[in-house]
């Protein structure tokens, strides 16, 4: 079979400690025998380590921060594809996902593929809204409540008991014992990622999180995960492939449900009575996605034939066991190469 | 008793649970028993080979591989069915 020749654009080259997904998705792009593929790295910062791996990346760009809205990133992309006639984009951070959804027509007209979800069904999994979707369609979330102000605490121990999880309205979690700790975890996430604070029940069990690929009616591959060692950041930093029907059955009726197109991950936590919770859904390929590929089913891959058109049949197996152990290292680079990023805005 | 199909035991002793991702080791003893279990062998034969491999009276023996399948009971990766 004749290899295609593509060139494709990915984000999330961030491989720090708190990685983005970017280079696992590169790994997998490049793994597939079908392709050969030439890989536009987009960058929003100039010391993204992705940038500097030129046996992953072939060439970059930065493009401005999703704040900026989507004209900005619009004018920005209708450059890079003017050099490097993009085949297809794959965007792999949760916050630039609805400036790429509002672009998707236009990058269609301009011949460049994408796969992702539309807007509603972004924000129907959204943290203040997977109770929601949760209760309408039978999967088990923790309960949920947002509190926009201090008074609001002292009404929680009514609904909850305690220890109950305090969340940024994006990012961050802290388990708190008491009310004392609602409150400083309250202002803490609050001067950070604004209101409202979610406070959530606390489910204690076991961590799982499933890396999946969905074509909008169904699952195309899922891949489960037990993190292995977790970092004070709470990111994986070793994991093992899970065997386990019930996972997958989740995962099938998920997809379905959501109607999602594209990569996302589900963050689960299995209690000890064996119930299956759903924490958190992650709307893209987690940082971990090349453990899938390496484990037998390669969704990036999958994901560009979805999005040229090609029919893509659900995957049936996986490797069990297989395991990732991400490692730091020291990339030696040179000034001149950080001077033209952050001059040129191209490496 | 059965250990889960899906049981992941190495001749060096290492056991791997897909189902939960977790992972143990065992010494060569343990891990004999675990090869019989998965055999399908019954505890009396496991008794058995145990016996005629090993210079252990069935008191101990009784007593040692009851606490061990209790430990797999309690660590799901056997459970109570016909060999």
């Amino acid at each position: 079979m004749e290899t295609l020749k593509l060139t494709i654009a990915v984000t999330g080259l961030n491989a720090v400690d708190s990685p983005g997904p970017g280079v696992g998705v590169i790994r997998s792009l490049r793994d597939c025998k079908d392709f050969d593929v030439r890989i536009i790295g987009l960058s929003y910062e100039a010391l993204e380590p992705g940038l500097y791996m030129h046996d992953i990346v072939d060439k970059s760009y930065q493009i401005p921060y999703p704040s900026a809205g989507s004209a900005q990133l619009k004018s920005r992309l209708e450059y890079i594809h003017e050099k490097e006639k993009l085949d297809a984009i794959i965007p792999t951070f949760d916050a630039e996902l609805a400036n790429f959804i509002k672009l998707a027509p236009t990058l269609k007209s301009w011949g460049i593929a994408t796969f992702i979800a539309n807007m509603e069904e972004l924000t129907a999994l959204d943290k203040m809204h997977l109770f929601v979707f949760g209760e309408k369609h039978g999967f088990k979330v923790p309960k949920t409540k947002f509190i926009s102000s201090i008074a609001q605490i002292e009404d929680l121990e009514d609904e909850f008991d305690f220890p109950m999880v305090v969340k940024g309205k994006y990012y961050e979690a802290y388990i708190a014992h008491n009310k004392g700790q609602i409150e400083s975890y309250f202002h803490k996430l609050n001067a950070k990622w604004g209101l409202p604070v979610v406070i959530q029940e606390f489910i204690k069990g076991t961590e799982i999180v499933i890396t999946c690929l969905a074509d909008g009616t169904q699952l195309i591959g899922a891949i489960p995960l037990r993190k292995l060692y977790i970092t004070d950041k709470g990111k994986g930093w070793s994991g093992v492939v899970l065997e386990d029907d019930a996972l997958i059955e989740m995962a099938k009726k998920f997809a379905k449900d959501s109607k999602w197109k594209g990569g996302f991950e589900l963050e689960l936590m299995r209690s000890e009575d064996d119930e299956l919770y759903i924490m958190e859904v992650n709307p893209r390929f987690p940082a971990w996605i090349y453990t899938a590929a390496a484990a037998g089913q390669n969704h990036p891959a999958a994901l560009i034939k979805i999005a040229l058109g090609q029919k893509v049949k659900p995957f049936k197996n996986y490797e069990a066991g297989k395991m990732f152990v991400r490692y730091s290292w020291d990339l030696i680079t040179d000034i001149s190469e950080f001077q033209q990023i952050t001059t040129t805005g191209e490496l | 008793m059965l250990l889960k199909k899906n049981i992941a035991v190495s001749s060096s002793g290492f056991i791997f649970n897909p189902s939960t991702g977790d992972s143990y080791t065992v010494n060569q003893i343990a891990s004999e028993i675990l090869e019989l279990l998965k055999e399908n062998k019954s505890i009396d034969e496991v008794k058995r080979e145990i016996l005629k491999n090993y210079e252990v009276d069935e008191k101990s023996l009784n007593e040692d591989l009851n606490d061990f399948l209790g430990h797999l009971r309690q660590l799901r990766l056997a459970e109570d069915g016909n060999a």
